[in-house]
């Protein structure tokens, strides 16, 4: 039982953890709260349930074509909404994304109506491990393994390569980046499109493990997302990822021991205490600062 | 007015604004030519512009950001709601009933507002605002799966069922879990909830042109500095915190008696976010602009109801266009221009 519950503690942490990785790179180098990346993830969902639904794509073509819109419509947001306020206040920014979150979820209302459609599992291809009488779904298999492959290809992706050191560069100082010769416009478009892309996998990810698709899907795992960004110290990739699979951990195991319908309280109630005790997250650096 | 200092006249300007709005919404109500889904906004407006200068106070004069403000309006919600119905019978007169329930909706946000303001008022900027939103959460969540009853013994309470409470058999249940209170008695009037605006406008008001005011501001413009000139930050941050989860929670009250039944998901994450909207709209700090923003954006949807699906679309479109033209630099300079020819004495 324990088992059973950790990997699926795991297995929803993993999701969080996608999404909560676009939230942290598009905060460390935008310095913003990107309220709609809950909502990109809802488009994507959409996305894939139609591209497979009504065009029968197969699974693998349909989550592609998911990241390919979701990746065109991040860089789409951020030049036509994020781009005019770079030099704004930061509650510019916080509103002008929460209006974004509003466009997208009445969009995705407008065209699929409130109806929730029942998402086809796309990773049904593969089969769930038996061990004696314990099973792993496959879902969940896919979910985690997912997250593991995007985690190294990123961590690698941000150490070794020219536009991920550009990335940090302008992460740490925009000003210098730029005198450097580092385009930062590009860099900060470049980010919001893998940002993006992660999304549309983790909505199809979420979606195949909780098969109801609505215009609101998106909203609550991505304040809980953003919340496990928070945790592990937003603005650092290992932070989020650690960050994701321990909240998806708790939330289960609330659910499971304690109570159903006050696991989002003690969710919340843990990333408090967390942040009184270590204020900056549990990988966040402390930044000292000067007078 | 000459002789008055700039702030006085400007509170004074308010004060003369809400009572305009008011005489011009009562005649409007009497003459019939306000539609009755109209007046029926009429209260929501003045706890939404309540809650918008309460907010202004944490945001624009605190200057720190609160993304979970409703929760302290669902306290003085429920609150109000358990007070009015356990008073049912000892204070038959409706005003004082209201009166009472309305201190004690202020007494216990504030409490919750001392709770929270303290481990919160610590962390800083976009961590603080993550923690209040989290705390909002919280407060939505418990109080969706909490059952309370009263009977001769006294409160029954409960986090499963309304069966669960035990309540013998005059007892009543308050409060419902998510169905929340059901067939509260309606206490509340326009007139209330304008006497309520210019109470919670003196009190703010009054505080931010006080030494305290001061003081507080001093922190938002430069923590450092305030505290070398031997400011407590966490004093004054806290007095501001809490004086407006007070406020928020008397609005919460007002809000909650007016309405039959009262749900815990209405005072959730998109209801904190409205009250934002309205305050950074309005103009961070200015306690004018936000009434009016919260006034105009609460009656904007009823007018756009012939665009029935489009409208929210539509406030989307507007709220993202407001924003970025308000932080456009040619922009800024033709309303800057607009203003000196408009002021020019």
């Amino acid at each position: 039982m324990l088992l059973a519950f950790l990997i699926n503690g795991i297995s929803l942490g993993s999701v969080y953890a996608i999404i909560a990785l676009g939230y942290t790179m598009v905060y460390g180098i935008a310095k913003m709260l990107n309220f709609a990346h809950g909502d990109v993830i809802m488009i994507g969902g959409y996305i894939a349930f139609c591209s497979t639904s009504y065009l029968g794509l197969n699974p693998i073509l349909s989550i592609l074509c998911a990241i390919a819109v979701c990746t065109a419509l991040g860089i789409t947001i951020e030049k036509l909404a994020y781009k005019p306020l770079r030099n704004a206040t930061s509650l510019a920014v916080l509103i002008t994304a929460i209006g974004v979150s509003y466009f997208l979820q009445n969009i995705a209302l407008l065209i699929w109506t409130s109806n929730p459609k029942s998402f086809p599992n796309m990773v049904s291809f593969v089969p769930s491990l038996k061990l004696g009488t314990f099973a792993i779904s496959g879902t969940a298999m896919v979910t985690i393994a997912a997250c593991v492959i995007i985690m190294l290809v990123l961590t690698f992706f941000t150490e070794r390569t020219k536009m991920g050191k550009a990335m940090r560069a302008v992460s740490e100082d925009k000003g210098a980046a730029e005198l450097m010769g580092i385009n930062v416009n590009r860099t900060i478009s470049l980010t919001f499109a893998i940002g993006s892309g992660l999304a549309a996998i983790a909505g199809v990810l979420l979606c195949s493990a909780y098969p109801t698709l609505m215009p609101t899907t998106g909203a609550m795992p991505g304040i809980k997302a953003f919340t496990a960004a928070v945790f592990g110290g937003i603005g650092s990739i290992p932070g989020a990822m650690l960050g994701g699979i321990l909240l998806g951990i708790i939330e289960i195991f609330a659910k499971a021991y304690i109570s159903t319908q006050l696991s989002d309280a003690i969710v919340f109630a843990v990333l408090i205490i967390v942040l009184i005790v270590k204020p900056s997250g549990l990988l966040g650096k402390y930044v000292q600062e000067k007078v | 007015m000459k002789t008055m200092k700039k702030a006085s006249r400007d509170s004074f300007i308010n004060y003369g604004i809400v009572i305009a709005f008011f005489a011009i919404f009562q005649i409007l109500a009497m003459t019939g030519i306000l539609t009755n889904s109209m007046a029926g906004q009429l209260v929501p407006i003045c706890a939404y512009i309540i809650m918008a200068i309460s907010l202004n106070l944490v945001v624009g004069i605190s200057g720190e950001l609160s993304l979970g403000h409703a929760g302290f309006m669902s306290v003085g919600a429920f609150t109000g709601v358990v007070v009015s119905t356990l008073l049912q019978n000892k204070i038959p007169a409706e005003p004082l009933r209201l009166v009472v329930a309305i201190l004690a909706a202020a007494v216990l946000a504030a409490v919750a507002g001392f709770l929270i303001g303290i481990p919160v008022l610590r962390l800083r900027g976009d961590y603080l605002a993550i923690v209040t939103l989290a705390f909002g959460e919280i407060i939505k969540n418990v109080l969706n799966c909490l059952y309370l009853g009263y009977d001769k013994v006294g409160f029954h309470f409960s986090l499963s069922d309304a069966d669960s409470l035990g309540l013998s058999e005059d007892g009543i249940v308050i409060l419902n879990g998510p169905m929340g209170a059901l067939g509260v008695k309606k206490l509340s009037s326009f007139l209330a909830g304008i006497i309520l605006l210019l109470v919670a406008l003196f009190i703010i008001q009054n505080l931010v042109n006080s030494q305290q005011g001061r003081a507080i501001m001093a922190i938002r413009d430069n923590r450092i500095a305030a505290e070398a000139c031997g400011i407590g930050i966490t004093h004054y941050k806290l007095m501001a915190f809490v004086t407006s989860a007070a406020i928020a929670g008397s609005a919460g009250c007002l809000y909650a008696l007016n309405f039959s039944t009262v749900v815990p998901k209405k005072f959730d994450f998109n209801t904190s976010i409205l009250i934002l909207v309205f305050v950074v709209l309005g103009g961070i700090g200015n306690m004018r602009g936000a009434m009016i923003a919260a006034a105009v954006l609460t009656i904007l949807p009823e007018l756009l109801r012939q665009f029935a699906d489009y409208r929210m679309l539509i406030y989307a479109i507007v709220l993202i266009a407001v924003m970025i033209i308000s932080n456009n630099e040619k922009a800024k300079q033709f309303i800057a221009g607009f203003k000196k020819k408009g002021g020019a004495e």
